[in-house]
């Protein structure tokens, strides 16, 4: 069993960030907001929270930072989509490209350089020494938190009357609107908070997992993030599965090569990509189970002046 | 108070004022950044954006830029107009130049002057290959296009890692990640061959398809059917349903064109001015066509400015670096930026702004 552990492990890691960014995006999008730039905003959290501990922060005050940056993008894109109106996707897209740069030409004296601080893993005596399942009892604090963090999300989303007007405004913003609920104010609240939620995760890789920076750390992980949500049909407990599966894809790469497989790193470094596609296939195969599940008015602009 | 006012109809002023603003905007806060970092603005400007262009040169390098921008950029413009989001053209241009690599250096010492026609063909059939994956994926099992083909960029990428840290290194290369350089018979030859007044410049023959295919591109979209099913398709999804157009059919032209066309780019750039096949040979033209097709509008001689616009980016990024010892990423910063400003800009299309006394007097009328 012991084998299997490093396997357990690193795939718990992998998931962790993609659990937080998956749910900050599946609350904005149950609000109906699409926002593509998942990825910008995990970069420029992740900067700001290597930044912070680099100029001898605590993992504290750089998770802040992190989410403060991640808030920052995130109401930028929020201003072009739900403001002035703009193209959510190609908003996104900007945004993403805007967070990439951005990132890149601030982070550059930061290259190089290890984390001089950074989350250490917490673990439980005795539970974390169970087989198989012990890894899931000596993750540092953002994984704890994280499993906090899916349970208030799905409470929140399903259990709170505002969580009811969040999803009733991602279903029928006019009808909300009609009901006097402030459309414009709740979408502006779900992306700022899937902002903060990309944030953490960028703060994760920065100062958890990698414990450096680079130009594009993030590596395409807030995409696989978007694809999760979709994957986990707008359930925030599925997205902790579906993370959980490409974690698992992750540390089957990570394990084969401990192991000693002769594998092309460039071939295992596809697996995630592939496995998204993969799983994207699978639950689009459906039209209609598709369309029961996600948001209404997903992507729609609503202009509360008409 | 300032609100939004919807417009009756779109404003045909604002459609092309609207990106001249947004770049005006970009260059002034671009000023305003330089003169924060302690650099003169006006001087710093100048400095990238205007003395590379000093001499013929500089002119060159700029339109070997724009060149496969803008042909990218057309091919992702069809699909974008039935909207169709392939944004991951970046991948397919790598899978184009992998394609006519395979061949060049297998069969450069053979195929004479076959050599380049057909790494063209094979070119633009990686690309459709790449993005047939999208449209099959797309439009028989519904799957977002959009994370599609940005999977498939990541993929890509590490194919091209593979092989030229792999099967397809340069035995003579020192393990550098490149493959052999191409022979005469596999590049594009020098516009300077033929035209003297571009010795020195390293401008091919590839800018002429690129410009070939600017009226092609324009002739596709104004008069033939399918360009006029793509944009029923996108303008008015349920007109088109009515009418009998397949959905199907225009997602997999959509998808295609833009294919071919990034496929094609990637050719014109390992048989340009790089020369071989390695892994950091394009500066991101596949997403930057992104922005190129926006800026444009969507229209062939729009996205020929455009392309050249930010093609005057990448070179202001490149002497950044070398003039004000400043990353060159910051052409990216410039290029996220214009894009954000564009989209900010373009509310002005659909909407007034009305300027009113406070927020009562605006409810009371």
């Amino acid at each position: 069993m012991d084998r299997f552990d490093p396997l357990i492990a690193s795939g718990i890691a992998a998931a962790i960030p993609l659990v937080y960014a998956a749910l900050g995006e599946l609350i904005a999008e149950r609000a109906g907001v699409l926002n593509l730039g998942v990825e910008g905003m995990m970069l420029v959290g992740a900067l700001a929270a290597f930044a912070t501990v680099a100029v001898g922060g605590g993992v504290t005050i750089a998770l802040g930072a992190a989410m403060l940056a991640g808030i920052a993008a995130a109401a930028a894109f929020a201003v072009l989509t739900l403001t002035l109106q703009a193209n959510q996707v190609a908003a996104g897209l900007a945004l993403t490209i805007l967070g990439t740069g951005v990132s890149a030409f601030l982070g550059r004296g930061y290259v190089g350089f290890r984390a001089p601080a950074s989350f250490e893993d917490l673990p439980i005596p005795w539970l974390s020494a169970l087989p198989v399942i012990g890894p899931l009892f000596s993750l540092n604090a953002l994984g704890y938190a994280a499993i906090a963090m899916l349970a208030l999300t799905a409470w929140f989303l399903f259990h709170t009357r505002t969580g009811l007007a969040l999803r009733a405004v991602g279903e029928s913003p006019a009808v909300a609107h009609a009901l006097g609920l402030r459309v414009t104010r709740i979408r502006y609240a779900a992306t700022l908070f899937g902002g903060a939620m990309a944030g953490v995760a960028g703060c994760y890789y920065a100062v958890a997992q990698f414990k450096m920076w680079q130009e594009g750390l993030t590596a395409g992980n807030g995409w696989i993030a978007l694809a999760l949500v979709v994957f986990a049909a707008w359930r925030p407990w599925r997205t902790a599965l579906g993370a959980l599966l490409f974690g698992g894809v992750t540390g089957f790469g990570l394990y084969l090569q401990a192991a000693g497989v002769q594998v092309s790193p460039f071939v295992l470094g596809s697996l995630p990509y592939l496995a998204t596609i993969a799983a994207l296939v699978a639950v689009s195969a459906s039209p209609q189970l598709l369309r029961r599940h996600a948001p209404a008015a997903l992507g729609k602009p609503f202009f509360e002046g008409d | 108070m300032i609100r939004l006012a919807r417009r009756p109809a779109p404003s045909r002023v604002m459609l092309w004022g609207s990106p001249l603003v947004a770049v005006a905007l970009t260059f002034a806060l671009g000023a305003a950044a330089f003169a924060a970092m302690g650099q003169p603005p006006l001087g710093a400007l100048h400095a990238l954006f205007v003395s590379p262009l000093s001499d013929l040169n500089g002119v060159a390098e700029l339109l070997l830029k724009a060149s496969p921008l803008c042909l990218i950029a057309l091919g992702l413009a069809v699909g974008f107009r039935s909207n169709v989001w392939n944004i991951g053209a970046e991948g397919q241009m790598y899978i184009g130049a992998v394609f006519a690599t395979g061949l060049a250096i297998h069969f450069q010492e053979r195929w004479g002057v076959w050599m380049l026609p057909a790494m063209i063909v094979a070119g633009i059939a990686g690309g459709l290959a790449w993005a047939a994956i999208v449209a099959a994926l797309r439009a028989h099992l519904h799957a977002s296009e959009i994370l599609v083909s940005l999977m498939l960029t990541y993929v890509a990428a590490l194919i091209v890692k593979y092989l030229v840290f792999g099967p397809w290194q340069d035995p003579a290369a020192n393990n550098f990640p490149f493959t052999v350089s191409f022979e005469d018979n596999a590049l594009f030859t020098l516009l300077a061959n033929y035209l003297g007044a571009l010795e020195g410049t390293r401008l091919n023959t590839s800018v002429l398809l690129t410009l070939a295919a600017i009226p092609l591109a324009w002739v596709f979209m104004k008069y033939s059917f399918a360009g006029f099913q793509l944009r029923v398709a996108g303008d008015a999804p349920a007109a088109a349903r009515y009418a009998g157009h397949s959905e199907k059919r225009a997602i997999w032209i959509a998808l295609l064109i833009g294919g071919a066309a990034a496929g094609l780019a990637g050719v014109t750039e390992v048989a340009g001015p790089i020369g071989q096949l390695n892994d950091r040979w394009t500066p991101g033209y596949g997403f930057t066509a992104i922005i190129v097709a926006a800026l444009g509008r969507l229209h062939p001689a729009g996205i020929a400015v455009a392309s050249l616009l930010m093609a005057l980016l990448y070179i202001g990024g490149e002497t950044a670096q070398v003039a004000l010892q400043l990353p060159r990423a910051i052409a990216y910063v410039f290029q996220g930026l214009l894009l954000m400003l564009l989209l900010a800009c373009e509310v002005l299309v659909n909407f007034r702004l009305q300027w009113t006394a406070s927020i009562r007097s605006s409810q009371a009328a």
